[in-house]
């Protein structure tokens, strides 16, 4: 239990300066952001770094801010990442943008053969490119699907439409 | 053989080189009996030896995600009973862990205790399941008919609680929708006197037997490191040899109070897995005792308490709502899905049946979740399969998926 949310941050400010930005603390997990293109080199020195010791990939998901691009922030695709040091009992979290149009993100399939499939997934419902994916192609969707459902502009079915006559469902 | 010599045959197209080929295409599954579930196993075999295995998920794929994020808190339990169905209270109460964990509501030790004996009977029935499905897999079909009869009264206790027995929605963010009735814990307490017996039988049917151990040991191996990597957790850790349990690294729900302790195993094989399943139900029993004496020592007025004092979000009584005005509009805005979530981020893990069930909520201060993330234990443990499989028999892939306890519904969301 020696390892806390200070050290690690301090760590890693120490090594990758200012390039790491907002780290807050919600709910007690220590979390932050990367710019996308030092993700892998983050995953490693956490992964490697005899202190840290982040070797547990507990999650991997993305989520869509479609706002981010109108306010100028570039990227309206977060990849979230969730870490596990096993050892010391500590969790974190960092997200990665990456701009919609050309989601290109690093795999971390290397460090971790559970990404794998996680990596799917974001693919299939976020369309993220995961650059040196051994196998990157939808998961859980069909294959013939031609969007990425979870982006924000596909919304579910509206509840009240009318124009469906479907009566084996009975609507 | 380079063609068909049969001119008869001319109007069977085969693919190309399907003539040559030295090793076999076998599909197992979606529906194939042996795997319980609806996924499939692309085998590709040497004989009777696995070459290679690709899986396919996703053939029950609902969309939970995106549901999430037009649904108010509440009704986003009953998505969370059909992830893992064999121990559907586990996500329920995780679920609602997590929603009061967002809305910084603190629940009553009287419920914890009462959500543990739940989560923990949960836990027995799913390693019930489990364990008895690799005994029919591996030719034992005795066991499993026979513990059945307790599954079944764990499911009566549930019914007791909350009304259903599968797909329970048990719980409300805050406690239970009802106390738990006497004859919730008559039942109780006739599980707790009787499964003991029936396990430690269940134990001699299996944990010696000579066919049983030949089937099972070195099927299926994994080391503590490529486990790691795999991001397996729960019982399929533990039979690896690591002592990670979430109901101890990060513990919720009280489970701080009490005392028991983590099996684990050495090889990751499916005869540990099954050993430490077994043991797993001996410490959920002890769990259960724990905290049912705790709750019986609530007395009066306390033993009366089943849910924290959060209005925005749990139903007042029915009779308030004739009578009282601000029982009205409370039921009314929670009914309608009208409360406003307070804006956040938070990652919620449980223990659940087969490992580290997270919930990753984002909310944005609207009605709805923004992003809900299930962290799926077995879909994330289940790609390790072609690496487990690889050089074994037949038989063995498919006592390897039991012992892997894979639930199709969790898998594919």
């Amino acid at each position: 239990m020696s390892l806390t949310n200070e050290t690690v941050k301090e760590k890693l400010i120490a090594k990758f300066g200012d390039q790491l930005t907002r780290f807050e603390e919600p709910y007690g997990m220590l979390g932050f952001e990367a710019p996308r293109d030092l993700n892998l080199k983050l995953l490693q020195f956490l992964y490697e770094d005899p202190e840290l010791n982040f070797q547990f990939l507990t999650d991997l998901t993305a989520v869509h801010y479609p706002k981010n691009q109108t306010e100028g922030k570039g990227g309206e695709i977060a990849v979230v990442y969730h870490l596990h040091n096993l050892r010391d009992n500590l969790r974190i979290r960092f997200k990665v943008f990456a701009p919609e149009e050309k989601p290109d993100i690093f795999t971390a399939t290397q460090l971790f053969a559970s990404a794998n499939w996680m990596e799917r997934e974001t693919y299939d419902f976020f369309g993220v490119n995961f650059i040196g994916h051994p196998n990157l192609k939808r998961i859980l969707n069909v294959d013939e699907m031609d969007y990425f459902p979870m982006l924000k502009q596909y919304p579910l079915e509206d509840q009240t439409r009318i124009d469906k006559d479907d009566a084996m469902f009975g609507r | 053989m380079s063609e068909i010599n049969n001119p008869k045959a001319k109007h069977i197209k085969l693919p190309e080189g399907s003539v040559e080929r030295q090793t076999t295409t076998l599909n197992l599954g979606p529906t194939h009996p042996a795997t319980h579930g609806v996924f499939q196993n692309i085998l590709e075999l040497d004989g009777e030896r696995i070459v290679s295995a690709e899986q396919t998920v996703g053939y029950i794929h609902r969309a939970f995600e995106k549901l999430a994020e037009r649904r108010p808190l509440y009704q986003i339990t009953t998505l969370t009973d059909r992830l893992n169905y064999c121990s559907s209270p586990i996500n329920n109460m995780g679920w609602h862990l997590t929603c009061e964990k967002l809305l910084g509501v603190k629940t009553p030790k009287r419920v914890d205790y009462l959500r543990i004996i739940i989560m923990e009977l949960a836990r027995i029935s799913d390693h019930l399941i489990c364990n008895s499905v690799v005994g029919v897999d591996s030719g034992a079909y005795t066991g499993f008919l026979y513990v059945m009869q307790y599954r079944e009264l764990i499911y009566e206790i549930y019914e007791e609680v909350c009304g259903s027995r599968l797909t329970t929605n048990m719980g409300r963010i805050g406690g239970f929708e009802r106390n738990f009735t006497n004859a919730a814990f008559e039942k109780l307490e006739r599980f707790l006197s009787e499964y003991p017996a029936v396990l430690k039988e269940f134990e001699n049917l299996f944990n010696r037997n000579r066919i049983f151990m030949e089937r099972t040991i070195g099927a299926g191996p994994i080391n503590a490191e490529r486990a790691l990597n795999y991001g397996f957790t729960g019982p399929n850790l533990r039979a690896a040899g690591v002592d990670y349990d979430v109901r101890v690294h990060t513990p919720y729900s009280s489970y701080e109070d009490l005392e028991f302790d983590i099996p684990i195993g050495r090889t990751g094989d499916c005869y540990d897995r099954f050993l430490v399943r077994n043991q797993e139900m001996w410490q959920s029993l002890r769990i259960i005792e724990q905290a049912y004496k705790k709750v019986q020592e609530f007395k009066g007025s306390e033993a009366e308490i089943y849910h924290a004092d959060a209005p925005a979000y749990y139903l007042p009584p029915k009779s308030d709502v004739y009578t009282k005005m601000e029982a009205l509009i409370w039921h009314f805005k929670i009914i309608m899905g009208e409360t406003e979530i307070p804006p956040g981020e938070i990652y919620q893990p449980v223990e659940g049946g087969n490992g580290e069930l997270g919930f990753y909520l984002i909310s944005d201060g609207g009605r709805t979740p923004y992003r809900l993330h299930f962290r799926r234990p077995c879909f994330i443990y289940y790609q390790a399969y072609s690496e487990l499989t690889k050089g074994a028999m037949l038989s063995d892939a498919i006592i390897v998926m039991s012992s892997l306890n894979l639930i199709a519904g969790e898998m594919d969301a």
